[in-house]
């Protein structure tokens, strides 16, 4: 945790005493850059049940079946496959609209075999 | 549905087929601002909107400029949220006819943490539950309202909690023009996991910017949470970076950017000494980026006169630097949920500020060097200086976790205060999971790694199309509560709103809530009990001080005490009185030079104004004279007798009298002492009396004795029509006159 302490900013100023405005105002985009890289690359390469929700949503299913749909695919531990990429698989692989495959996902339809989609692991 | 001025806007009409609307546009709109001058009225002006509105209620004193409405360039907010968005409907209607175009909803207590979009239309609490619905039915009123006033109307409000990318969504689709998004708010004011925060946020960053929404970020919290609010400048610049960075590599454009600044700190502080060089450094540093200026809400108090004060101040900072967006806080934000009214007033303050301040910075300049350029030059250094240590320390999750955000220290000092934060820790920790090689999301304006196929053009072609570009493909919830939604209150409300019975209303549709303001002699503490049993007395219900002043610890204290009207009025048994309609000016021109006029005119009493009684005969103000009528103006301070011998003098016809200044009554005396002189010398009858004069009007005068008076804002039309009316209605003509009139006009 961050302990109380002083102000001893006069001090730690020195290092900027040579840098002119334009050369501050670059320095702090370039940490602004460091801070916020780590930031953007990991929203980059994860997902959420929201994030997966909002897929749904723009698929064209309502914010309950949503919510419903998200909540198994993410027991079956898929939602890293996307859950708008596996109703798409389901709808393939049954021959059926993906309204449809969404929703008997969320029924329970095929708790046992969505695993099989990705190859079973 | 089209709106029309003198009817109020049917709300049951607003929600027929509402599940069935589409928004007329999507994304935001500047006041278009392309010419350095515009003329409006008599007056040039440098800063304002080349749009005038075909509707709208002018500033007050605009009755002495022919009521002009010039609109100043930044577009203006207000915020409104009472709980029930139909009632939040009418205000916004109140509120843009003022000047707003940026019309913010504040969500209900709690929404931040609902996994998930509320549907339906429950009542909120401080806010509303943004739902689909409610969304909807605004979106479709305020399409209405922007086509009533001429100019587009922003639509926004928050993209946050944890269901940010879903709110995200339904926004896009239901056109709603801007949003506040910035993860650090959910993380450090609303305890949302940090990782699922800056997850969710590039997704909703992105889909935002697929409808052209702008976005305000949330620093300004930080003001108004930390001890001391000034002292949080430099983590200001370091916040607002963070999230304007983020939201540009997440695809947001510069333009779309907006950065919510609060001036720092308050009066009585000297207070643009420190939010001056604040501003300054902040414009420096964010050069391309928006500004929106919110008014400082940590130092205001439940006095609304102070409150309007620091509004005025803080725009004048907007002015010295610059604002795109200016916000507005109502000036009861200290003691209650905002009423009508205020949203209102601070409205207009914005509004009546900038066109003041128009022009100004083609009249002054600020230093570049001293105290302002030296300032900003310190803030800037302790802000990066306030970074390294976030990098030093591993990152910005690691920061967090230190407690080195909000602390109330001085970067770099620390007081130990700040907000802490687990990593792993908060609502929708553990959450977030890492896409695998095949994640592949089948939907446009999807951030982060998807793995599509090559063989498409867009994404949604693997689905047939996705709502952002399909409408129709929106699955619509109406209601899930059969209890708690807006059919349900509308029928509580109906006879307050359809059915003609009159309620006041500060917040909801027949709520009853009125204010009193009084003085009472005596000492707050004591002045706080006794007006609760005056305002209970009054017959109000739930009575509650809102606001009280000492004026001096024993003489005296202000005392705002509001309470519930528990009747209403019906408008059935009210007897209005009719418009008194003034004759054609050439039947008025036409009577008098068949049938000339002679009248008499003076300024009783000690009164030197000559003003207003001038506008009244004057030919060069459209007065009396223009019809022909015979003026005999006596000046100002003239005595009642002194007006009554000139009557007789000259054989008047009529005789005007004003008084502009008065105390005791005074008006009312010498009205009174006008008749009683003529009927006394036996001319009363031979003679139309008036009055005219500040606190003169109508009622007042016939009480007195007059035959008409007249208060502010009358014109020499007003009074000629009236005493030729007058003149046939004595010699009991007046019906047939007016008939003939009406024959004629209808030829």
């Amino acid at each position: 945790m961050v302990q109380e302490r002083k102000d001893d900013f006069e001090k730690k100023r020195q290092k900027f005493k040579n840098l002119n405005n334009e050369q501050l105002n670059k320095k702090f985009w370039e940490l602004a850059e460091k801070i916020v890289d780590p930031l953007i690359n990991m929203a980059d390469e994860y997902t959420s049940p929201s994030i997966e929700r909002s897929v749904l949503l723009r698929m064209g299913f309502d914010s309950l079946e949503a919510k419903a749909i998200v909540n198994k695919i993410n027991s079956k531990n898929l939602l890293g496959k996307g859950a708008g990429n596996v109703i798409l698989k389901l709808a393939k692989r049954e021959n059926m609209d993906i309204h449809k495959a969404g929703i008997e996902i969320s029924d329970g339809k095929f708790d046992d075999s969505l695993v099989n989609l990705f190859g079973g692991e | 549905m089209d709106l029309k001025a003198d009817e109020k806007i049917d709300i049951e009409k607003l929600l027929e087929n509402i599940k069935d609307y589409k928004p007329k546009r999507k994304g935001w709109k500047w006041r278009p601002k392309t010419q350095n001058k515009k003329k409006v009225g008599k007056f040039t002006y440098s800063d304002i909107s080349d749009t005038l509105l075909n509707n709208s209620v002018p500033l007050p004193s605009a009755s002495y400029f022919n009521d002009i409405d010039p609109q100043p360039e930044p577009v203006i907010t207000t915020e409104i949220a009472s709980g029930r968005f139909e009632d939040d409907i009418r205000r916004m209607r109140m509120a843009a006819w003022h000047g707003a175009d940026h019309l913010m909803v504040i969500r209900t207590a709690g929404q931040s943490h609902y996994d998930g979009l509320i549907e339906g239309t429950p009542e909120g609490v401080g806010g509303v539950p943004i739902s689909r619905k409610q969304i909807r039915a605004t979106r479709k009123a305020l399409d209405m309202i922007e086509e009533e006033v001429g100019r587009p109307l922003n639509f926004h409000s928050y993209v946050s909690g944890v269901a940010g990318p879903d709110i995200a969504v339904m926004f896009a689709e239901e056109g709603v023009n801007g949003a506040h998004q910035d993860p650090q708010y959910n993380v450090l004011y609303r305890n949302v996991n940090m990782q699922r925060s800056f997850v969710d946020a590039a997704v909703a960053k992105k889909i935002m910017a697929s409808a052209d929404m702008l976005q305000i970020d949330g620093a300004h919290n930080a003001n108004a949470t930390a001890r001391d609010a000034w002292k949080v400048m430099p983590e200001l610049f370091v916040q607002h970076a963070i999230n304007a960075l983020f939201s540009i590599k997440a695809g947001m454009p510069k333009e779309n950017i907006a950065l919510s600044t609060v001036p720092p700190t308050g009066t009585p502080a000297p207070a643009l000494k420190y939010d001056l060089p604040y501003a300054v450094a902040l414009r420096e540093l964010f050069e391309g980026f928006k500004f929106r200026a919110q008014q400082n809400t940590k130092y205001i108090t439940s006095d609304t006169r102070e409150a309007t004060v620091l509004h005025v101040l803080n725009i004048l900072l907007s002015k010295l630097t610059s604002a795109d967006i200016q916000s507005t806080i109502t000036p009861d934000e200290g003691r209650n949920v905002p009423w009508h009214y205020n949203n209102v007033k601070a409205v207009n303050t914005a509004k009546q500020t900038f066109l003041g301040l128009d022009g100004l910075n083609e009249m002054i300049e600020l230093k570049k060097d001293g105290y302002v350029s030296e300032k900003a030059r310190e803030l800037k250094e302790r802000a990066i200086l306030f970074m390294e240590e976030i990098i030093n320390k591993g990152g910005y999750y690691k920061a967090v976790e230190d407690g080195l955000f909000v602390d109330s220290g001085y970067y770099p000092a620390r007081n130990g205060d700040g907000i802490s934060r687990e990593i792993e820790g908060g609502v929708g920790a553990g959450t977030i999971v890492k896409r695998d090689k095949e994640y592949m999301a089948p939907v446009c304006e999807h951030f982060g790694y998807n793995n599509l196929p090559n063989e498409i053009e867009k994404p949604c072609d693997l689905i047939g199309g996705c709502t952002l570009h399909d409408h129709s493909k929106i699955k619509y919830i109406d209601e899930l509560d059969a209890s708690d939604n807006v059919e349900k209150r509308l029928a509580e409300t109906k006879e307050f709103r359809k059915d003609g019975k009159i309620k006041p209303e500060v917040e909801w549709a027949g709520d009853g809530w009125i204010n009193v303001t009084m003085l009472l002699p005596i000492e707050k503490r004591i002045a706080n009990v006794a007006g609760l049993e005056i305002v209970k007395n009054m017959g109000l219900k739930n009575p509650e001080v809102i606001h009280s002043r000492t004026m001096h610890p024993a003489e005296g204290t202000l005392l705002e005490v509001k309470g519930r009207v528990d009747f209403s009025i019906d408008l059935d048994n009210l007897e209005i009185p009719e418009v008194e309609e003034n004759l054609d000016e050439d039947i008025i021109r036409n009577e008098i030079k068949n049938n000339p006029m002679k009248v008499v005119a003076a300024t009783v009493g000690n009164d030197e104004h000559s003003v207003g009684m001038r506008e009244i005969i004057d030919i060069k103000h459209g007065g009396l004279e223009k019809f022909g009528i015979k003026t005999k103006y006596l000046g100002t301070s003239v005595s009642i007798n002194k007006v009554v011998d000139a009557a007789i003098e000259i054989d008047a016809d009529a005789v005007l009298i004003s008084t502009i200044i008065t105390h005791n009554d005074i008006h009312r005396t010498n009205m009174k002492k006008l008749n009683n002189l003529c009927i006394e010398k036996g001319i009363r009858d031979d003679l139309i009396l008036v009055s005219g004069g500040t606190q003169v009007n109508n009622d007042i005068a016939l009480e007195s004795g007059m035959d008409a008076g007249f208060g502010p804002g009358t014109n020499g039309t007003d009074v000629a029509s009236f005493i030729v009316k007058e003149r046939w209605k004595r010699k009991g003509i007046l019906k047939d006159k007016l008939s003939e009139v009406k024959e004629e006009s209808e030829e």
